[in-house]
């Protein structure tokens, strides 16, 4: 292969692109943030997970400390089994309960984990047991309904009880 | 004479540190000894429209053979037979003995080598120097080093005259130079046989000189075996050994110049002399005058 | 009647082509790997189709990158959301503008040059001459010229995004005044590094290779006069981008469902 006075050219324009490329990936893109910490695997089972994915954040006080590594559904309690990949680094007692938020007013979904009281520590393979589903519109305006039904039957008693 | 005999390393090493021996194809007719390039019974077109009709052609071993003919005739169509650019539809066309239509494209490549091409306007690649453009051959198909590349380019400028013009690029060299630079690439590799088409189209009476001079000198020089493709009558009887005539398809004509000139076949006299009318009719063919001009036939009164 | 036998005539003319160009297709691939051993010939072109597109992908990538931002400031800011812009313009270009308009422009530039320059050499019988000096063209010509699109194309659509982001950047904070740390920091959470910019990628190099090769099919293949180099030149370009278009919207459907 014969040397080219385009040689040096074309090493940098493949340079160039090669520095787009990676600006794009670290400064546009979050792969300075995805964390190759160790962790540990945790089970959490809901009622509903509402619109929970797989990949969504745990976080604790607002701090992303692990992500859900992957949501199945259990036949024998007939509930959403979600399995929770926790930083090491974070130690949260066995009574901790885990919630699921909303960030913002309608976006995504995330697990939130509150600390409890006990003494011991969660290691890989626990269940988290305090759980409270996700929050199902159709459920809280049939609830809501519900409750101004039943608010308006209470007077509607007390007046026919005379 | 010596300015053209320095062509190039002796051809018989040149040949052995280049190509690989040629290898025939079993059961085929043995060809006439000094044949090296064969046509039989060739038949070639496009269709229904025939070209070439049960063409017999063999060219002998180091000589100038010359085809001559009326325009769309067939001559180019001989040429590109020769290198399989396209395929008879009957007959064989056989290169040193070897049928051309079985070879694979390794093969058919193999040949090629052996073979020199000079395309009427030369066919330069634009992009390349002229010394390039003499290279490129060497550099494609041989591993000879650097400094070696260079010698045998410049021998091969040298002998088409034009060794001081190597880093000129094509857009700068006149036609008749383009032409000697793609003389010089064809005879790059030592080939045996050199076809030209057309070689002297276009060019001024010194050029034309010259390319009549180089094509019979490097063939005897190089041993070489050239067909001739031109309507330049003059030039070409000038350096052929043989020439051929081809009209209507088939060939008409073979022999010497001389018995050319001598012969007594009308169509053959009408393209020696040059007449504009004969077996090749001056009017195309067309309705008869007195209907495209509207008038009505005189009858003349005798006398 | 004479309307159906053209449109007939029409079909198998296209159907034609197709085949031939998927005969081409399938020819310069298996060449692929011996042109690659004359690295030299890919580097030049690598520099011809790449070098020297850079300066206008990069203009352009500015320029899409300003009125990305403007545009998109200007919708975000009804509902509150200016800071968003960054993570509007870096999703629009790096998914979708970066190598569809890359790609558009590439066909404009390298490909009418690829279509003339092989219809040119075509033409002046240079294609053949080769042949008969035993030198295979398809790999002596046209396969360099394909991996020099093939590998300038992603490269040229990750500067159009680089820029354009760069660019959007500059309209948002220093000119309109957004917070340059939530442009950024809304920006990295919301462009996925394997799903957004991966995605934007892969069609860059599935566009380079369709951009390269329509050009190619139509030098090697157009008529060797100067009206055919010409219409082979307007058939690279309207074929490449209806191509480039038609791929973008397969290619981000399945993308989605991915």
């Amino acid at each position: 292969m014969q040397a080219s006075r385009f040689d040096v050219w074309v090493g940098m324009f493949v340079l160039i692109g090669g520095a787009a490329l990676l600006f794009l990936a670290l400064k546009a893109g979050n792969l300075l943030s995805l964390n190759f910490d160790q962790t540990f695997q945790v089970t959490a089972k809901f009622d509903n997970i509402g619109g929970l994915k797989a990949g969504a954040a745990v976080k604790s006080a607002g701090v992303v400390i692990g992500r859900v590594e992957s949501i199945n559904f259990d036949d024998k309690s007939f509930q959403a089994k979600v399995l929770l990949k926790l930083q090491t680094n974070t130690a949260f007692p066995k009574d901790s309960s885990a919630k699921i938020l909303t960030a913002g007013l309608l976006g995504e979904q995330y697990i939130g984990l509150e600390a409890g009281a006990d003494e011991k520590n969660l290691v890989a393979g626990d269940v988290i047991h305090r759980t409270q589903s996700a929050i199902v519109l159709e459920n809280l305006i049939g609830q809501f309904l519900f409750n101004r039904a039943a608010d308006a039957g209470a007077p509607a008693e007390a007046e026919a009880k005379p | 004479m010596s300015l053209f005999v320095d062509a190039g390393l002796k051809p018989a090493l040149a040949r052995a540190m280049v190509f690989p021996p040629a290898t025939s194809v079993p059961n085929a007719p043995p060809t006439p000894a000094d044949a090296l390039v064969e046509l039989r019974d060739v038949s070639v077109g496009y269709g229904d429209r025939l070209v070439l009709e049960n063409v017999n052609l063999s060219v002998p071993r180091g000589k100038v053979l010359a085809l001559i003919g009326t325009s769309g005739g067939g001559k180019t169509t001989v040429l590109r037979l020769l290198g399989r650019q396209l395929r008879p539809v009957n007959g064989q066309v056989l290169f040193d003995g070897q049928d051309l239509a079985p070879l694979n494209l390794d093969q058919l490549y193999a040949v090629r080598r052996r073979m020199g091409l000079l395309f009427q306007f030369g066919a330069l690649f634009t992009d390349l120097s002229v010394f390039e453009n003499v290279a490129f051959p060497l550099r494609e198909h041989t591993r000879l080093p650097e400094a070696m590349i260079r010698d045998l380019v410049l021998m091969k400028l040298n002998a088409v005259g034009l060794r001081g013009s190597s880093a000129l690029m094509p857009s700068e060299v006149s036609g008749g130079m383009a032409r000697r630079v793609a003389l010089a690439r064809a005879i790059a590799l030592d080939p045996d046989v050199v076809l030209y088409d057309e070689p002297f189209a276009g060019l001024d009476p010194i050029s034309l000189g010259i390319a009549a001079r180089l094509i019979r000198d490097l063939n005897d020089a190089l041993g070489l075996t050239s067909i001739v493709v031109s309507h330049d009558l003059h030039e070409t009887f000038g350096i052929a050994d043989q020439v051929a005539m081809i009209a209507n398809g088939r060939i008409v004509a073979q022999g010497t110049p001389a018995e050319l000139r001598a012969s007594t076949d009308p169509l053959v006299m009408q393209f020696v002399g040059a007449h504009p009318d004969g077996p090749v009719h001056f009017h195309q063919p067309a309705v008869p005058v007195a209907q495209d001009f509207g008038l009505a036939i005189v009858e003349k009164e005798a006398a | 009647m004479m309307l159906v036998a053209r449109l007939g005539q029409a079909v198998r003319l296209s159907l034609t082509d197709l085949g031939s160009a998927a005969r081409l297709f399938v020819s310069l691939m298996g060449r692929l790997p011996r042109s690659l051993m004359r690295f030299g010939l890919v580097r030049d072109q690598v520099y011809y189709l790449g070098n020297r597109s850079l300066s206008i992908i990069g203009v352009s990538g500015l320029f899409v990158g300003f009125v990305l931002c403007l545009q998109g400031y200007y919708t975000l800011q009804r509902y509150g959301s200016a800071e968003a812009v960054g993570l509007l313009v870096a999703l629009s270009l790096v998914r979708e503008l970066g190598p569809v308009v890359t790609a558009l422009l590439f066909a404009g530039r390298a490909g009418t040059s690829l279509t003339a320059e092989i219809g040119l050499m075509k033409a002046g019988e240079q294609l053949a001459a080769m042949e008969m000096m035993a030198v295979d063209p398809l790999t002596r010509v046209l396969a360099p010229r394909f991996w020099g699109g093939l590998i300038a194309m992603p490269l040229l659509a990750a500067v159009f995004s680089a820029v354009g982001i760069i660019g959007g950047w500059v309209v948002a904070v220093p000119l309109i005044g957004i917070d340059a740390g939530s442009f950024w920091s809304q920006m990295q959470g919301g462009v996925d590094v394997w799903a957004d910019v991966g995605n934007g990628v892969v069609k860059s190099f599935v566009f380079g290779i369709t951009v390269t090769f329509v050009a190619l099919f139509q030098g090697y293949t157009c008529k060797p006069t100067p009206e055919g180099v010409s219409q082979a030149t307007t058939r690279t370009v309207v074929v490449s981008s209806l191509a480039v278009l038609g791929l973008d919207f397969m290619l981000t459907a399945l993308m989605f469902s991915i």
